[in-house]
């Protein structure tokens, strides 16, 4: 009845628009589960929007949970530009705060902030980096599966955080509970707004990056390795260097993000310090398309889901849970979203009547046989047009 | 469109008015196809002619915006490649759709009811059908050990045994030796004497005019003319094809008279991961100016070599002299920088050489960004050689900021040829230039190419097509296994030769003795 087609060219516009459409669809999903609960929908959703931007503290509450998911997708978006699939986004995280605890409790409990802070953030980074190479170095010269690799050692950074806890770093002051000192007043990143620099540190991130991946040498280089290694072979480069130097790039921000979060909001080491932050940030970098500008958006819009998830067990029977289930639903409405941006079915048979008439997108095979048409007036016409979008 | 002498003749199947456009382009514009029963029907057209769609029409993939098939006089509907199976069409695609750790047998039986068949009862029906149309074939080989003619073989007989009559054949030559294509020929002639109608689809015309009963040309989506082959003149065909008059031979400009030595490869061999020999022992010299043709079947050791000059796959053993220096094992960056371009083209175009998803610009910059100096990349500059590029070889884009991937096959060869060009190198080694482009494009080709000899460029030109290679190419040299059978004057050369020389017969320069080993 009908078959999978391959849509190639849709216009960038009516992708944009088709986006919008799945994350409104998304809402509506949400709507009808809502309704089903037994709850009602336009109250719940206003509930949840009023807890997410309602207030300056709420504002600023959404905007320090988006802050190392941010951070984090910033990170792992450099690896997914290699095609390095770097899943271990907790585990880099936990080892940059991890060493930038390390920063603080080597250094003497009166040191200037002004030292410490850039320290321990830079402690951070090298933490995350370290984590991030070990999978590296195994992909890049021994073609060790990076996904698992990476996976692998999200856990043993949580097994180290707990022994460190419970033992090497235990707080003697704590009188035999477990726990780690927490870091001095002065390590605290200062506020701007009411919220932590953190956001300030997401945004530069975001700028930078940016332009690195679209304007340096280095950037286009992981753009051509990550989509086909043999041609940046071919083109001279060195693809295992830039794939380590990326990386290890990817790795260091993500443990910026761990350290951000130690010295911004958590305070002090523990294995919950991330708070999920590492998976979240995956789906975040996806979300975005691998775009820095549209990870900062996308990771407002997921810390206020949380925030807004929270607000509305104020309304008397709601579950924080619906918050949850409307996160998911929106995911899977924009995540199926994208097959529909990238295929369309055809119809055939009976129903090919009623959907003929729209079949005008052409497959990937079929665009050969057009273009191949090197002197068709009308192939000419289109790239007028299309040069003067540009 | 031309009556046909053949009134009386009864027709297998006929496509009526068939039109399919793609967006705003008409692929097929009432097109008119007609084969009869017991004849070989020769589909012939440029890249983009429609030759493509209204084949697909035919076996179903595509459906016609309007138009009629009909199969002996009866009206078919074509939902799904299925049904046209069920009519009897079959098709044998220019890619072979084989699994290969399959035996030959069980990739014919796949799929089918037979397959739960008792063995020696498949493999006497497969013997069935090869002694009928004088075929050779062992069922109980793997896959992956046989040849590509072999594979062939295969791909016809499992459209046989699902009661093809018709069949079409894409390109079926373009990867066989010339003794391969007189073989398949034979088989083919019979399977017409059997009453099986055969669409024949190639770009060679020779080939057209010695098999085929009748023509079909298509342009720009319009079926042109339909006539008897014995009317026709090759020429005829080709202004057909063409629509305005050509000049069919390539020029040869001279070569120069004090050739200077540009590269010089002695004996150099090598072994895959797997360890399996791909080089052994290959030494030759190339001149500035001159233009060395490799000819040989598809994996002979062609890739690796080109690859191994250009510094892309580590030499195993043997040396490369580029200009009196020693080049072996340099980076690939270091023999860029020295003025070697490659431009290799795979089967699939976009593999090595070409970044898929980016734009023309981006790719052009793929051999430029590392020259330029600091860590900012300057597209400017490289726009604007983009522009030139578009302009001069007239690639055909909407602008330069289209994804590669959505070009032609045409377009985006020249894309890398123009882009290897312009960095003004001193040896270019081009692999496959000409695959599956038209006529007007190739000769595009070839005039740049020559353009480069009588600027002194050493060309290494790996090419497909023995009559290209012979009029193009200065010298040829025959690869077999990774080994080299014969270097011989192309001027001199017979295609049998160069035929025996690729199937591993060696033949000793300037004695012109064949040596069978």
């Amino acid at each position: 009845m009908f078959r999978i087609v391959k849509n190639d060219n849709l216009p960038r516009w009516k992708a944009i628009i088709f986006r919008i459409c799945a994350i409104l669809f998304g809402f509506v999903l949400s709507g009808i589960v809502i309704a089903a609960l037994g709850f009602p929908v336009f109250e719940t959703f206003r509930f949840m929007f009023a807890g997410a931007f309602g207030s300056e503290i709420l504002i600023q509450n959404t905007i320090s949970f988006a802050i190392p998911l941010a951070i984090t997708a910033l990170g792992l978006s450099v690896a997914f530009r290699m095609r390095f699939w770097n899943i271990g986004g907790e585990g880099q995280m936990i080892f940059g705060a991890i060493a930038a605890t390390f920063v603080s409790l080597q250094m003497p409990d009166d040191t200037s902030g002004f030292i410490l802070i850039p320290l321990m953030l830079l402690a951070g980074m090298i933490g995350g980096a370290i984590w991030g190479i070990i999978p590296g170095i195994f992909r890049v010269y021994f073609h060790s599966n990076e996904t698992l690799f990476t996976l692998m050692m999200n856990y043993i950074a949580i097994c180290l955080v707990n022994y460190l806890y419970n033992d090497v770093w235990k707080d003697p002051a704590k009188h035999g509970f477990s726990g780690i000192k927490a870091i001095e007043a002065q390590a605290h990143l200062p506020k701007l707004f009411g919220v932590q620099i953190g956001f300030l540190i997401a945004l530069v991130l975001a700028g930078a990056l940016y332009l690195m991946i679209n304007k340096t040498k280095f950037g286009y280089e992981i753009r051509v390795v990550g989509e086909s290694e043999p041609t940046a072979n071919y083109a001279g480069m060195n693809v295992k260097w830039i794939m380590l130097l990326g990386i290890l790039l990817s790795g260091g921000i993500v443990g910026l993000a761990g350290a951000v979060q130690l010295n911004g909001s958590a305070f002090a080491l523990a294995d919950g310090i991330t708070g999920g932050a590492g998976f979240t940030a995956i789906v975040i970098a996806w979300l975005s398309n691998l775009s820095a500008p549209l990870i900062i958006v996308v990771a407002i819009l997921f810390g206020a889901l949380k925030t807004g998830a929270t607000a509305i067990q104020m309304y008397p029977g709601v579950p924080s849970s619906v918050g949850s289930v409307m996160q998911g639903l929106l995911l899977f409405s924009v995540i199926g979203g994208e097959f529909f941006l990238k295929y369309r079915i055809v119809f055939s048979g009976k129903a090919a009547h009623f959907f003929r008439r729209k079949e005008v997108i052409s497959s990937e095979e079929d665009e050969k046989f057009i273009s191949d048409d090197w002197n068709h007036p009308n192939s000419r016409e289109e790239s007028s047009e299309q040069e003067g979008e540009k | 469109m031309s009556d046909t002498t053949n009134n009386d003749a009864n027709p297998a199947f006929s496509m009526r008015k068939i039109c399919k456009s793609f967006g705003t382009v008409m692929a097929n514009d009432c097109v008119d196809f007609e084969v009869n029963k017991g004849e070989i029907h020769a589909l012939l057209g440029e890249n983009g002619s429609g030759k493509s769609t209204l084949m697909s029409v035919l076996s179903g993939v595509y459906l016609p915006d309007s138009g009629d098939i009909y199969v002996d006089g009866k009206k078919q509907d074509f939902h799904s490649p299925k049904d046209s199976i069920a009519c009897g069409i079959g098709m044998v695609y220019q890619h072979f759709r084989l699994a290969e750790p399959m035996t030959a047998a069980e990739n014919i039986f796949v799929g089918t009811e037979g397959f739960l068949l008792h063995k020696s009862r498949k493999n006497a029906l497969i013997r069935q059908f090869a002694v009928q149309y004088g075929m050779e074939i062992d069922p109980e080989k793997k896959t992956y050990l046989l040849s590509v003619s072999e594979k062939q073989t295969v791909e016809i007989i499992k459209v046989l045994y699902r009661g093809a009559r018709i069949l079409v054949l894409d390109e079926p030559t373009a990867v066989l030796t010339p003794q391969e294509i007189t073989r398949l020929f034979s088989v083919l002639r019979k399977m017409r004497d059997n009453g099986c109608s055969i669409v024949f689809i190639s770009h060679k015309l020779n080939e057209v005019m010695d098999l085929c009963d009748r023509v079909t040309v298509l342009r720009k989506g319009i079926s042109v003319e339909t006539c008897n082959i014995s009317d026709v003149s090759v020429h005829e065909l080709i202004e057909k094809m063409v629509g305005k008059k050509i000049n069919l031979s390539i020029l040869r400009p001279p070569v120069s008279s004090d050739l200077q030595e540009n590269l010089k490869v002695i004996n150099l061999s090598y072994k895959d991961a797997k360890g399996l020999t791909k080089l052994s022992h290959i030494s030759f010299s190339l001149s500035g100016g001159e233009i060395l043709g490799v000819a040989g079947l598809a994996g002979s050791g062609q890739k690796e070599l080109c690859e191994i000059i250009a510094g892309v796959l580590p030499a195993g053993d043997g040396d490369i002299i580029f200009e009196g220096e020693n080049i072996t094992g340099c980076s690939p960056r270091a023999i860029i920088r020295k003025g070697v371009s490659m431009s290799f083209i795979p089967e699939d175009r976009l593999g090595m050489g070409l970044v898929a998803s980016m734009d023309i610009a981006d790719n052009i910059l793929l051999k430029d960004y590392a020259f330029q100096p600091g860590i900012i990349l300057k597209s400017a500059s490289v726009r604007e050689k983009a522009r030139q590029i578009v302009k001069d070889l007239e690639i055909n884009t909407p602008s330069i900021f289209h994804p590669v991937r959505k070009l032609s096959g045409g377009n985006i060869q020249k894309v890398i040829l123009g882009r290897e060009i312009r960095l003004n190198p001193k040896l270019l080694i081009t692999a496959y230039a000409v695959r599956g482009l038209d006529i007007h494009s190739s000769y595009t080709i070839y005039d740049l190419l020559n353009e480069q000899k009588e600027k002194g460029v050493a060309i290494l030109y790996i090419g497909e097509d023995l009559d290209v290679l012979m009029e193009l190419c200065d010298r040829i040299m025959v690869l077999c296994a990774g080994e080299i059978t014969g270097i011989v004057d192309a001027r001199s050369t017979t295609k049998e030769d160069l035929g025996q020389m690729m199937s591993g017969t060696k033949l000793y320069e300037k004695t012109g003795e064949a040596i069978h080993v």
